[in-house]
């Protein structure tokens, strides 16, 4: 086992904290406040190639290990929380189940464009009705001649007003319940397909949440993404890979609250002293610096095993689970060390509290993480 | 065309603290980064051979490590890149250097442009460029804001203290640029793993680049450094309190006093 990071890996932490630094965290407050989509940032992060980090270069990605990937969402979420989910969602849970699961023509078709930049990508798994339990669509799918027709509603799609392309999932057998769910890859400019309301929401407000209205939606057969009834199996395979972005993401909230929390302890004098002197805060400082470490192993090591090709459910989500709530925790304290100040929107540490937030919820709630966590061990333990 | 960009590794002054016993820089624990002006240098390279073609080779001399610095400018889109590096070039002052760097540019061959950071935020001489177009018999046209290339000359537009200069010089010629001149680019995805996955520093001792053994590294060094030291703190400006009136009237006062006004 070595701690060490390699020179390729220390190169890209460096490329993308320099970048976030510079041409993000400057405009982070803003894009928050009025709740517009970084499209700008997305554009230049594709060209640098961020946007798809480990898809292989034959097909315009990065060809970069997990890790790496890793390493670049936790510096851009240090900056910026919604631009980092944006850049996780078109790393994971669309370039990668293209590249995982699609055709060679699929793959030639969308990946270049994707994993560049140039096109944005979206997943769209949820409906209101389908959320933790997210095997039971209700938008149809029915094959008519070459094309399946979808009709239904999806929420909650991040980037899903933005995006050029949506990996979605649609019932094409209700009969057959979970097994009964297709992937297809949507074109969004396509007949049929129409943006409904956005949401208005508690952190990562930037990158926009929206709902998706599909009447009579035509798409073709060969963009069926996997094979018919393969697409839950798809989505959840996703999610696990998804599940180390969010877990990165939320330890670059976390991170970036910390840093800014003890700066401020060693700044802010009461009683005549810095509160820094103050044991209660340092116990915080502690508690907090601890648990970043703590939560930057898991999600590190949940890198590091997808990337050995084994089967990493639990890794994944123990990662997001913990950093998760490590990231609600930790953006918490921050604000108790800022005081009064730290409530306000005069400090970056308000927005890391409401950001944090989400990374508890979506992807699978910490609940559902539980559960595969649990599902796993009590597997590991049959005889 | 043909970009030769000699750069330097620098301690990043950002970090650095100075020993407040012996006044000298604390260097440990400090990372090493490339001399800033110096990535402005490439940056004007890079665009120059987007435009024209051609190719941009980065050139450094320095300790093995240095290596880091040539590989992050071929990660953000240089050609290649040549470190020298060598016991025997240890020690070296300007003169030195600038004679080891003209040295190896000859060895690579004919060239169009030599671009330069206008000077390293370690030593602040601004010496180097010029010196190797001394030692190279080309033109050169310092402190650059502004460069491009018109048929068989480069166009410089020149920062001086009091206003714009805009001097077309014959190619080959050496270019030093400022901060002024661009916003360097990031290295991209594609950069970083060729920069680290194939073998693109071109490692040159002295007897590579037919260095003539009394000229180079310390023996080769003319300059002496008599002292290095911190200047003391200037002494505070004067304050003025008081109503905005009050400032205003003693603002006021101490320039008509001083002839200021
Ligand atoms: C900002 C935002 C962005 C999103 N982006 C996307 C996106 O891009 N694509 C997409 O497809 N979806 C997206 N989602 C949806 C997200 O993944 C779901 O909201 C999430 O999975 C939870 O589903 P739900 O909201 O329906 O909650 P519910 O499933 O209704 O859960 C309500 C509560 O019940 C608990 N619960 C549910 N089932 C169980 C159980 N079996 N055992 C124990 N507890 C349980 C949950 O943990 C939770 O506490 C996004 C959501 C938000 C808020």
């Amino acid at each position: 086992m070595q701690f060490e990071l390699t020179n390729e890996q220390k190169m890209i932490q460096e490329a993308a904290r320099d970048f976030a630094q510079k041409e993000i965290a400057p405009v982070a407050a803003e894009l928050d406040r009025e709740e517009k989509f970084p499209a700008e940032i997305v554009k230049k992060l594709g060209e640098l190639g961020f946007m798809g980090m480990t898809i292989p270069t034959e097909y315009g990605g990065g060809g970069m290990d997990t890790l790496s990937y890793v390493l670049a969402v936790e510096q851009v979420a240090k900056a910026c929380a919604s631009t980092a989910i944006i850049m996780s969602v078109n790393n994971s849970l669309v370039c990668y189940p293209l590249y995982e699961f699609g055709t060679e023509e699929q793959k030639k078709k969308y990946l270049p464009q994707l994993a560049s930049g140039q096109k944005l990508g979206a997943f769209s798994l949820t409906e209101p009705n389908a959320g933790s339990d997210a095997g039971n669509q209700q938008t149809t799918a029915v094959l008519q001649g070459d094309n399946y027709v979808i009709n239904g509603t999806k929420i909650f799609v991040t980037g899903g007003n933005m995006a050029d392309y949506i990996i979605m999932t649609a019932s094409t057998d209700k009969s057959k319940g979970s097994r009964g769910v297709t992937a297809f890859i949507v074109d969004t400019k396509w007949p049929g397909f129409k943006v409904g309301s956005l949401e208005h929401k508690l952190g990562i407000r930037a990158a926009s949440t929206a709902e998706l209205v599909l009447t009579d939606m035509k798409v073709p057969k060969e963009n069926v993404l996997g094979t018919p009834g393969e697409g839950y199996k798809i989505a959840l395979r996703a999610l696990d890979g998804a599940r180390v972005g969010v877990s990165a993401q939320a330890l670059g909230i976390a991170q970036a609250a910390f840093e800014v929390a003890v700066r401020y302890s060693k700044q802010r004098q009461q009683f005549g002293k810095f509160i820094s002197e103050f044991q209660a805060i340092q116990w915080m400082i502690a508690d907090m610096a601890v648990s970043i470490e703590a939560a930057r192993l898991l999600v590190y090591k949940s890198a590091f095993v997808k990337d050995t090709k084994k089967y990493f459910s639990k890794e994944a989500a123990m990662a997001k689970l913990f950093a998760s709530e490590m990231a609600s925790d930790v953006t918490s304290k921050a604000i108790q060390i800022h005081g009064g100040y730290g409530y306000t929107r005069d400090y970056p540490v308000e927005r890391n509290y409401r950001d944090a937030r989400i990374t508890q919820i979506y992807e699978g709630t910490s609940e559902v993480q539980k559960l595969v966590i649990a599902a796993t061990v009590l597997k590991e333990f049959a005889q | 065309m043909r970009i030769i960009v000699p750069i330097k590794q620098v301690p990043n002054t950002n970090d650095v603290k100075i020993d407040p016993k012996t006044g000298t820089l604390i260097r440990e624990g400090v990372d090493s980064i490339v001399n800033p002006e110096d990535l402005n240098a490439i940056e004007a390279a890079l665009e120059l051979r987007e435009r024209l073609g051609g190719e941009v080779i980065a050139l450094s001399m320095g300790p093995p490590q240095a290596a880091d610095a040539l590989k992050e400018v071929v990660a953000m889109g240089a050609d290649e890149a040549y470190l020298l590096t060598d016991r025997a070039l240890a020690g070296a002052d300007t003169l030195a250097t600038a004679y080891c760097l003209s040295r190896a540019i000859t060895k690579l061959g004919d060239f169009d442009l030599i671009v330069c950071g206008r000077q390293a935020i370690d030593g602040d001489t601004a010496q180097v460029g010029p010196q190797m177009a001394e030692f190279l018999k080309v033109p050169q046209v310092t402190y650059a804001c502004k460069l491009d290339v018109v048929e068989d000359s480069v166009v410089v537009e020149r920062h001086l203290e009091d206003g714009f200069e805009t001097v077309k010089a014959r190619m080959p010629a050496l270019v030093t640029v400022m901060r002024e001149a661009n916003r360097p680019r990031y290295p991209s995805m594609a950069g970083i793993r060729r920069a680290c996955t194939e073998d693109v520093v071109h490692r040159w001792v002295a007897t590579d680049f037919d260095a003539e053994p009394w000229r180079i590294g310390f023996d080769g060094s003319p300059t002496w450094v008599k002292r290095t030291f911190t200047p003391p703190p200037k002494a505070p400006g004067k304050r003025l309190e008081g109503t905005p009136r009050d400032v205003a009237k003693d603002l006021l006062k101490t320039f008509t006093e001083k002839n200021l006004l």
